[in-house]
Formats: structure tokens, C-alpha cells, sequence
């Protein structure tokens, strides 16, 4: 059975004293838009949140960090770093694929497997408590940015 | 993508392919270039084989053959690092990049 992470941080909270956590229930059927073309003809979009960063960018702070970070898709893969409070870095850092599929998706594109990637692909620190800051101000400037690239489709990678 | 299940079936999006895998692996293991293939062809082919609006791909891959990381990962110490409210580099060297970035910036205006 796999982990049950509300119920582990439901524990966790209590343990602290803190209140319960409020966690994001959509129960209405999410909206549906099929590929209108094979992948191997679409530009491919990413968006992850494991905190990655480039060197040389301001990197993310631990507390509700809402910014959000272009980072351009033939990015050396030397350069790209990683951090988060919240999972164990160790893996990330020696190989930035594991939360940021960057290599794998530039192999799939030279295999022909997708059509092409988005100039840029963006990144954030997930654990923002406040999911309306997330739904009022992140959502809205992930989704302009990637409407700018003009994208068929977008893969999201939380960490 | 997802490797938590709960959370990913709370939000509810169009489509998800679960991968059970600790946190912090959510596209496969470090160094394992023919394996993250692997996962990430399984997950993209989520766009045209799910029909069905909310449906989760189980992604059909195991971390390892016992169930000690989810034993761990369930009741096992608390690891989150504090929440701390400035930039919190991988190395000294990023900061000082970052920061003689930003001036440089400012300074031509």
C-alpha cells in the first residue's frame, strides 16, 4: 500500500500541537482537453516543484516561497542545483533527473518521441502552506507563462 | 507525477501517473538514465492511452523488492529542515554568483 501522507502529516501536526492542516479537495470532475495531435508533433512544456534552481539565480527560501524561476531547456545539466525543506536532497543533487527530468525529456526529443520542449521549463519550491496564494497568485503566472511558449502540453513534477 | 497518492487523488487533475517511489524521486533514481526512460515513457503515454478525466496511471515500478522506505516514510523521524526565510543555497559558490549577479543588474540599471 503506498504512503499515506496526509494521514502521517495529520500525525505529525498533532504531535506538534499545531492545528489540522487544511488539504486541497476538488470533487468536481476535472476539466478534460485530449491531445489534439500525437506527442511526437507537440511542444512539450515542464513545470517542477522540487526547488530546483540554476547557479547564478537568487535560490528559493523555506518559508512560502512563491517565485517562480524560468529556466531555459538546454540548460547544462552542471549547472542546475536543488533545494527544499521538506524532502532529502542527497539524490537530487547528484542528479538533478530525478525531480527535473531534464536529460530524459531532451533524449525523448531526439528519439522523436515528443515533437520539441518549451524554451524554458519553470520551477518553484513546493510546501507553500497557503494553497490560495498558490491558486490566486502562482497558478495564474505559471499558466501565462506557459500559454507565452505556446505549448500543447505540460508535464508537472512535484518532488 | 506524483509519488503521493493520497494528495494527488485530494487535488484531483486531468490526469497523474503515480510512481511509487520515496519523495524526492518523483521521475526515477539518480544516474539510472535507461530507467528514468523508462518511467517517463510510461508516464507520457498517459496522454493518449487516459480517457477518462481524473484517472491515475499506477506506474508499474519499485523502489525495492522489501517495504522499508515506506515503513520509514510513514512513521519514521521527522527530516524537514527549518522554514528559513532567506535564500538557501546548494553551494557557497551559487550564493556569490547570485548575489554579484543581482548587483551587476542593479548597477547598470
Amino acid at each position: 500500500m503506498p504512503v499515506e501522507y496526509i494521514e502521517r502529516i495529520r500525525e505529525k501536526y498533532e504531535t506538534l500541537g499545531y492545528g489540522a492542516y487544511q488539504w486541497v479537495f476538488n470533487a468536481d470532475t476535472p476539466p478534460w482537453h485530449p491531445l489534439s495531435k500525437p506527442l511526437s508533433e507537440c511542444r512539450l512544456g515542464l513545470v517542477a516543484s522540487g526547488g530546483i534552481y540554476v547557479s547564478r539565480q537568487v535560490a528559493f527560501h523555506y518559508r512560502d516561497d512563491t517565485s517562480l524561476l524560468a529556466i531555459p531547456m538546454d540548460v547544462p545539466t552542471s549547472e542546475l542545483r536543488a533545494t527544499h525543506f521538506a524532502y532529502d536532497l542527497t539524490d537530487a543533487r547528484q542528479d538533478p533527473n530525478v525531480v527535473f527530468p531534464i536529460d530524459t525529456l531532451r533524449g525523448l526529443v531526439g528519439e522523436g518521441v515528443i515533437g520539441s520542449l518549451a524554451a524554458n521549463a519553470y520551477t518553484f519550491m513546493g510546501g507553500i502552506y497557503s494553497s490560495r496564494r498558490v491558486q490566486e497568485e502562482m497558478a495564474p503566472r505559471v499558466t501565462e507563462c506557459l500559454s507565452a511558449e505556446e505549448v500543447d502540453a505540460v508535464l508537472f513534477v512535484p518532488a | 507525477m506524483t509519488s503521493a497518492l493520497d494528495i494527488t487523488q485530494a487535488v484531483n487533475p486531468p490526469r497523474a501517473a503515480f510512481l511509487d517511489y520515496p519523495l524526492g524521486h518523483t521521475t526515477g533514481k539518480p544516474h539510472q538514465p535507461i530507467l528514468q526512460r523508462e518511467i517517463l515513457l510510461a508516464a507520457l503515454a498517459g496522454f493518449s492511452s487516459l480517457t477518462a478525466p481524473g484517472t491515475v496511471n499506477m506506474l508499474p515500478f519499485k523502489w525495492s523488492d522489501d517495504r522499508a522506505w515506506q515503513e520509514t516514510a510513514q512513521r519514521g523521524p521527522d527530516d524537514r529542515r527549518p522554514r528559513y526565510a532567506t535564500p538557501q543555497y546548494q553551494h557557497q559558490e551559487d550564493r556569490d554568483r547570485a548575489e554579484a549577479h543581482v548587483s551587476a543588474v542593479q548597477f547598470t540599471g
